[in-house]
């Protein structure tokens, strides 16, 4: 299949492919994040991520058209704000739930999985009958349009080297707060022995619940970001959901390095594959891949050894 | 309720239950729906199938299966592909460029029958290949997971994840497999018009007849002594295992069977309907199967048809006059059915009714010392429950 394409060519194919891929893996990477946490964390399936995801994007398109008819001045950095709004709203939405329904399904994580799916459920219908099902997209500033040339055949889009720096800078962010802080250290002690933690003064329920919240606001601000490359709609989230649990899983669900490792690893095979096959056949091929490593590695890339 | 003393694998109450829906089945519906109304029932009583299998799966077994769909979609594309290769025979099909193949592979560029078609000429090997081709999927999948002490959700999400992957393989090889608008315009089995009212009459009969056998199976594998190891497993895998069980081979085993029963579900989707297509195989109607079994009681073989009637009733008429409630009603039976009645219909019947009914029936002790509605899974404390709560 490389016998039509110079050596030139094929290397500009694989650098530009290799930027997909790599925009595709700041979007895993910000999904996968949040769902690193509520899952590899707290061992909570939320089905409902992408909804969470979508909501960060619905305030960021709404945050854009405020700008856009109330402070055009201002409208290169109203992202920014989005990007906070998001958070806060997902992250809201989310302890909310964890409040009403999580909290009372920790010992079943089937049952978490089954009733996340119905709040996805509902969210969609929720966006869909409140938002209309057309899908949106928001206007990038113009800073953030156009692409930088760096030879002859090679172009990178400014928008997408714009979600890459945003992603290393959430994920910085993430690593800090849950190795570095006290806050985070007592998220790590109820992971490792819930009620150990519980017996040294640790107020477990209000860390899940900010836990759980913290997941979601991650999702929110992923959908933020999202909105830089592609459009929104009711069930955009549903897309990646699937992906974005291999990820997760294929990472080795409590290790955030994992999560970074395998998202990489899945977003370039997937994006590589895609030039040369059509793109149904490139997904089923890396999912398929996925699952088969998962069956032949059930703990996936990276395990921290802890003691039950 | 240890059930050594009985040499048949029916109690007398799983007798009346099994022929008062026999009775609804094949007496009450047929006199009282038109035939519009009883093909409905008829096409639902297809994903009674699967449901079936998930209460072996799930509720005995604790097996979270996400992929169900996948083989309800096996059997139904096995049984769709013998009908569309008969009803594309040279003469019917002569306006193509190669005729006597399905048209939409003469669409798409195909000028001979794919190899894996061709046993699809054979009606007997069909009817194997309904069965075995699941099964065997599953054992694969069952086989590399089980063995190597996958559970949970883990299984639950790869099985989603090969659902997701079998959906996106059938849309992008269109050639082969009909694309995304699947399997369509089938016509005869064997010669049979299945098209005509009379027809589907029929073969509402049969997938009737044939679920009832599904359901004795059900009952026979819940009595045996496997039925009561897979309880054991779910609640305390490791004592089953240090016991000398391979848990393993009783997980494969019930995950096959259940692949099975959804395949034959499939299968009878297909004559019923008269087409298959990949959005009966992906994620969405694969959890959505779950929730039939869930709604019914995942713990109750007959619970389960009832849901499933339920669930695809309410859904029709919901989607009829007020389509955008559905999805509401849809989540918010997720919901409800995991917090606050985790037994479903039959956890309910069990709590409020059969009291009620069982000085009519005798056996009130036993229907008196079943615990209420707790959750199955977590032990210690659920795990009591299970083996009364049927």
């Amino acid at each position: 299949m490389f016998a039509d394409y110079s050596l030139a060519e094929l290397g500009s194919i694989f650098v530009m492919q290799g930027f997909a891929g790599l925009i595709l893996f700041s979007v895993f990477v910000l999904m996968a994040l949040g769902l690193a946490i509520i899952f590899g964390q707290m061992g909570v399936i939320n089905m409902a991520h992408g909804e969470f995801m979508i909501l960060g994007a619905y305030v960021t398109y709404f945050t854009s058209q405020f700008f856009l008819n109330y402070l055009p001045g201002l409208f290169g950095a109203y992202f920014f704000l989005a990007m906070i709004l998001a958070f806060f709203a997902a992250g809201a939405l989310g302890m909310a739930v964890e409040w009403l329904m999580i909290r009372r399904l920790y010992k079943r994580p089937l049952d978490t999985l089954l009733a996340t799916w119905g709040l996805s459920l509902i969210l969609q219908q929720l966006y869909r009958s409140v938002f209309g099902p057309r899908e949106v997209g928001v206007e990038l500033p113009s800073w953030m349009m156009g692409s930088i040339s760096v030879t002859d055949t090679i172009e990178v889009q400014i928008n997408g080297l714009f979600v890459m720096g945003l992603t290393i800078v959430i994920t910085v962010a993430v690593a800090l707060l849950m190795y570095k802080s006290a806050w985070g250290k007592q998220v790590r002690a109820v992971v490792q022995n819930r009620v150990m933690a519980g017996a040294v003064g640790i107020d477990t329920e209000k860390v899940d619940r900010y836990t759980f919240g913290l997941g979601c606001g991650i999702a929110g601000v992923a959908g933020s970001a999202f909105t830089m490359i592609g459009s929104t709609g009711p069930t955009s989230g549903q897309l990646y959901i699937v992906d974005t649990f291999l990820v997760v899983v294929f990472g080795g669900a409590q290790s955030l390095l994992g999560t970074i490792a395998s998202a990489f690893t899945i977003s370039q095979a997937q994006s590589t594959m895609e030039f040369f096959l059509s793109g149904s056949m490139a997904k089923v091929l890396t999912l398929l891949g996925v699952v088969i490593i998962l069956m032949l590695r059930p703990q996936g890339l990276f395990v921290i050894k802890v003691r039950r | 309720m240890l059930k050594s003393d009985r040499t048949f694998f029916l109690r007398p109450q799983d007798m009346i239950g099994i022929a008062v829906l026999a009775f609804l089945l094949i007496v009450i519906l047929p006199l009282t729906l038109d035939n519009f109304r009883l093909q409905f029932v008829g096409k639902y009583l297809t994903y009674a199938f699967v449901a079936l299998g998930l209460v072996l799966c799930w509720g005995y077994a604790g097996i979270l299966s996400l992929g169900q769909g996948v083989f309800f979609g096996l059997g139904g594309y096995c049984m769709a592909m013998f009908l569309k290769l008969e009803s594309s025979s040279v003469e019917a099909t002569k306006i193509q460029t190669t005729p006597g193949i399905p048209d939409f592979m003469d669409w798409n560029q195909i000028t001979e029958l794919p190899y894996m078609w061709q046993p699809f000429n054979s009606l007997t090997l069909t009817l194997i290949a309904v069965i075995l081709v699941p099964a065997l999927f599953a054992f694969i999948v069952g086989f590399a997971m089980f063995k190597r002490r996958v559970g949970g959700v883990y299984f639950a999400i790869i099985t989603q994840a090969l659902a997701a992957i079998m959906t996106i393989l059938i849309i992008g090889q269109q050639g082969y497999t009909g694309g995304i608008n699947g399997i369509t315009d089938l016509r005869t089995l064997n010669g049979w018009d299945i098209r005509t009212d009379s027809a589907k009459t029929i073969l509402y009969f049969v997938c009737v007849a044939l679920l009832i056998a599904c359901i004795l199976i059900a009952y026979f594998v819940k009595s045996s002594k496997l039925g009561r190891i897979l309880v054991a497993m779910r609640d305390k895998e490791d004592r089953v295992r240090f016991s000398g069980y391979d848990v393993a081979n009783f997980k494969v085993f019930v995950f096959c069977l259940a692949a099975s029963l959804s395949a034959i579900g499939g299968a009878m989707f297909t004559l019923q309907v008269g087409f298959m297509s990949p959005s009966f195989v992906g994620i969405v109607p694969s959890i959505e199967m779950v929730i039939y079994a869930a709604v019914g009681g995942r713990l109750s073989i007959l619970g389960a048809i009832y849901g499933t009637l339920l669930v695809n009733w309410a859904k029709t008429s919901f989607s009829e006059s007020f389509p955008e409630l559905w999805l509401f009603g849809l989540g918010g039976l997720f919901i409800a059915v995991v917090l606050i009645f985790p037994n479903g219909i039959a956890g309910l019947w069990q709590t409020y009714i059969a009291p009620r009914l069982g000085p009519l029936f005798g056996g009130t002790a036993a229907r008196r010392a079943s615990p209420p509605a707790t959750p199955p899974a977590p032990p210690p404390s659920g795990s009591a429950a299970p083996a009364a709560a049927e």
